[in-house]
């Protein structure tokens, strides 16, 4: 009886909130779901983030389209979100399981920090995303790919850090720039010229806004910035301080400064 | 073969219920507060790593007297039961009430049917928007649960501690005024002068003064020092 009492407090003594799920309420895992072979028709898929490093921190931008086939399915969506207050995360690929799986590693690090008592180190937090991507490749293999990209700040190396993953959990260190989806690699080709070393906050803001634009410009799946609808893509920034959003303002004044920049030279973008 | 005696189930409860009771009798004293900025919760506690006092969701703290390993194996189960919870509704429907009840039901469970009883009791605190609509529940060894108002003192000297935080005890206080109360008041127990204390507090505005959601933030070192000293 003892015997068992102790393996049983032994097996559920874990700090993974995913493994908790996976014992206790395995329904509830996004990687669970039973659907048809091939069902990418059926859902909205997200399209382009970019990720910046510069001096201090990264930015994270994501463009507000959703395609279904030719279809737009949403000008609204978001596809960059704070993970824990010092990192951030997007997400390109199906739309619904996308979400899904942000929800659950915002929750996996917060009940690491309430268990523990501690945060987890940044190589920690980007391997428990690559391990649930992994879990993820029986839907991908069906055509319901979710491709992340994770980028925080390292408090204990002070610097900032990109990570990029592959359908099957791979999990690479990325130096100064990525982008994933659909337009990245229009948004690469833009950063390839705009980044440089030692950006400012400002400017690497800037530049993740125009590399979007670019991408834009040439994938139909990605959407640029609305002034129509004052609709402009989601930045976080990342630095010690903590993550912030970019407001509305900011955002605006970036896109149409990149309008009037590209009206004057009067060239074919 | 021998005939076991008949023990009276009165006398069954009534050792256990003794037992416990000199179990948490023996840990030193907790206070969980109402203030104007929120929630304060005090412990005396010398470790600095094995904590009494815990957050366990957006609004909601947990404290404890007794044995560490078994309000710390509660403690992880609120945790797991809220963020389940969180995550399979929404953010807002995980509640105090509902934690507690939870812990009402597990503490009953282990108090009739284990071999011993748990030898802890439990406040669980969750902040609202003034004090009228703080919720503070005691939870005690055998599953019973008391929704109090203003303050809960827990522990060996609960009563005369419990004495002087009332005494004390204003719906306007600061954080700074009511972790200092609550430090006076859990002096009364000691005659050494140091005294280690744990504190935390549940932030009745984090969302608008600190933009995040979870209410509850420790208070250590430097800035616990800095704190107490504050002359009121």
């Amino acid at each position: 009886m003892n015997d068992f009492l102790a393996e049983r407090v032994a097996a559920q003594s874990t700090s993974s909130f995913t493994e908790h799920l996976a014992s206790a309420r395995p329904d509830l895992l996004p990687s669970n779901r039973l659907l048809p072979t091939d069902a990418s028709h059926l859902a909205p898929h997200g399209t382009t983030v970019v990720a910046i490093a510069f001096a201090g921190g990264v930015v994270m931008a994501g463009d507000r389209r959703a395609t279904m086939g030719s279809m737009i399915a949403s000008r609204h969506i978001e596809k960059v979100f704070p993970a824990d207050r010092y990192s951030v995360l997007g997400i390109a690929g199906t739309a619904g399981l996308a979400i899904d799986i942000v929800r659950l590693f915002q929750v996996e690090l917060e009940h690491y920090e309430k268990i523990e008592g501690t945060r987890l180190s940044l190589e920690g937090k980007a391997t428990r995303l690559g391990a649930m991507i992994r879990a993820n490749l029986g839907l991908a293999l069906q055509g319901l790919a979710v491709v992340p990209l994770f980028a925080g700040f390292d408090l204990e190396q002070g610097v900032g850090r990109l990570f990029s993953y592959d359908v099957t959990g791979g999990r690479y260190e990325e130096p100064e720039h990525h982008s994933v989806g659909s337009g990245s690699v229009f948004a690469r080709g833009a950063l390839k010229k705009l980044w440089r070393p030692g950006l400012s906050e400002e400017d690497a803001v800037r530049i993740a806004v125009e590399s979007l634009f670019d991408a834009a410009d040439d994938d139909s799946a990605t959407g640029g910035p609305d002034p129509l609808r004052q609709l402009w893509p989601v930045v976080y920034t990342v630095t010690r301080a903590g993550h912030r959003r970019a407001s509305e303002h900011e955002l605006s004044q970036i896109a149409g400064d990149i309008f009037e920049q590209r009206s004057i030279a009067g060239r074919e973008a | 073969m021998t005939q076991p005696f008949y023990v009276s189930p009165e006398q069954v409860m009534k050792d256990r219920a003794d037992f416990a009771r000199k179990g948490i009798a023996r840990g030193r004293s907790v206070v969980v507060l109402s203030c104007r900025e929120g929630i304060a919760l005090v412990a005396e506690n010398p470790s600095p790593s094995l904590h009494k006092i815990g957050e366990i969701y957006d609004k909601i703290a947990f404290a404890a007297v007794g044995k560490y390993n078994e309000f710390e194996s509660l403690r992880q189960a609120g945790v797991r039961y809220a963020d389940v919870r969180g995550y399979s509704y929404d953010r807002v429907d995980v509640t105090g009430r509902g934690l507690a009840s939870v812990y009402a039901q597990s503490l009953g469970a282990v108090f009739t049917a284990e071999q011993k009883p748990f030898e802890v009791e439990l406040t669980v605190a969750e902040v609202g928007h003034d004090v009228g609509s703080d919720h503070l529940f005691r939870l005690t060894f055998d599953g019973s649960i008391a929704d109090e108002r203003r303050f809960v003192v827990m522990g060996g000297a609960a009563e005369r501690v419990a004495e002087s935080v009332i005494a004390g005890w204003s719906a306007e206080a600061s954080f700074t005024e009511a972790i200092q109360l609550a430090a006076k008041a859990l002096r009364e127990d000691r005659t050494e002068t140091p005294l280690s204390l744990e504190v935390g507090v549940l932030d009745r505005h984090s969302e608008t003064e600190r933009g995040v959601r979870r209410a509850f933030r420790r208070i250590a070192g430097e800035e616990l020092d800095e704190l107490l000293a504050v002359p009121i």
